[in-house]
């Protein structure tokens, strides 16, 4: 009986581990190749590039960081921007744990929940809710353990050919990741909050950078979001009076 | 461009950041996903932030960015984007081609243009 569960539980895990092989895979792994460039660029070595993309495992963070590290930026500073760009991990996380939901919370569910960042969320949500409860874990940590191996070999690619490819290509490779991400927030945006959010971000940003270098992330985050929140909420309330 | 970010010393700092600033939140995540409604209010606020974060980094890496991407000018980047938008809705909402496109369209657009 248990024997038989056991091998359910890695069957689930090779299929999750093939689910590599897909077109999100391949954006994670050009896009990882993109930030390989990036870190490149910004003067990281080969070690810590690919260190850094495995234990993060989220693109926003590692360029938030990267950058201003490069940029000489207050160390602390970056470490409040990258905990708001891991906030976003928070209900991502908690919107996916009723799919790998278990008994009791173990050992298994802390590695799954590594690797959720926006390409693997969207895939477990996805892909998750047609396969057998039962099996949903092992099949999410294979899916998982596939994109961070990708994200690695990509990392390393880029880092790697970065230097030796004509500069246009060099350049098509640093332009994937703003694309991506962009288009990510766009695919994952449900309501009308986040398409606000979106917006004033997008607004902000630039001239946050112009005025307070360095804090522009963190200000643009929080006035952008809080800004597309209240409007959101005004919103509603023009819209359904009596539903307060 | 400083030579830090080449050394051991700042893969530790790396290791700090994603184990104090970084990886809490997915435990929080899991603590938290066993409880709490996932479309509460406190959620739309963050979720929001984080979306409006992002979207600066973005404009920050589009507008200001760093290594060769520099040599490739404004217009281009910006134009670029756009069309790999509109070819994103184009192709029904689809990211691999919306990421592909913008990439192919810097690539023309450089190459025309010069």
């Amino acid at each position: 009986m248990r024997e038989n569960r056991r091998s359910h539980q890695l069957a689930a895990f090779g299929s999750g581990l093939l689910g590599t092989f897909s077109i999100p895979g391949l954006i994670l792994f050009a896009s990882a190749a993109g930030f390989g460039a990036l870190a490149r660029d910004a003067g990281m070595s080969l070690f810590n590039t690919v260190f850094m993309m495995g234990i993060f495992f989220a693109l926003p963070a590692q360029v938030v960081m990267m950058d201003q590290l490069a940029r000489g930026g207050s160390i602390m500073a970056g470490t409040f921007a990258v905990a708001l760009t891991a906030i976003r991990l928070l209900p991502m996380t908690v919107a996916l744990m009723p799919l790998i939901k278990e008994e009791r919370t173990n050992w298994r569910q802390v590695v799954a929940v590594h690797f959720i960042a926006v390409t693997a969320w969207i895939e477990g949500m996805r892909r998750l809710p047609s396969r057998p409860a039962a099996l949903r874990l092992s099949y999410f940590i294979g899916l998982g353990t596939g994109f961070v191996l990708a994200t690695l070999v990509g990392a390393a690619l880029g880092f790697l050919i970065a230097g030796s490819v004509p500069p246009i290509l060099s350049a098509a490779l640093l332009f994937l990741t703003p694309i991506y991400f962009f288009l990510s927030l766009v695919a994952t945006a449900r309501s009308s909050v986040d398409f606000l959010a979106l917006t004033f971000g997008t607004m902000l940003g630039p001239v946050f950078y112009v005025l307070v270098p360095g804090f522009d992330l963190l200000l643009g985050g929080l006035v952008g979001g809080t800004l597309a929140f209240v409007a959101g909420r005004y919103q509603k309330k023009l819209w359904e009076p009596g539903k307060e | 461009m400083n030579d830090f970010l080449s050394t051991y010393q700042a893969a530790l700092v790396l290791l700090v950041v994603a184990m104090l600033a970084h990886e809490p939140l997915r435990w929080m995540g899991l603590y938290l996903g066993r409880r709490v409604a996932a479309d509460s209010e406190i959620f739309v606020w963050v979720r929001a932030v984080a979306t409006a974060l992002v979207a600066a980094l973005v404009m920050r890496l589009l507008l200001f960015p760093a290594g060769e991407l520099a040599h490739i000018g404004l217009e281009i980047r910006i134009g670029s984007v756009l069309g790999g938008i509109a070819v994103y809705f184009a192709a029904r909402r689809n990211l691999a081609a919306g990421v592909g496109g913008a990439a192919v369209l810097l690539i023309l657009a450089d190459f025309f243009m010069k």
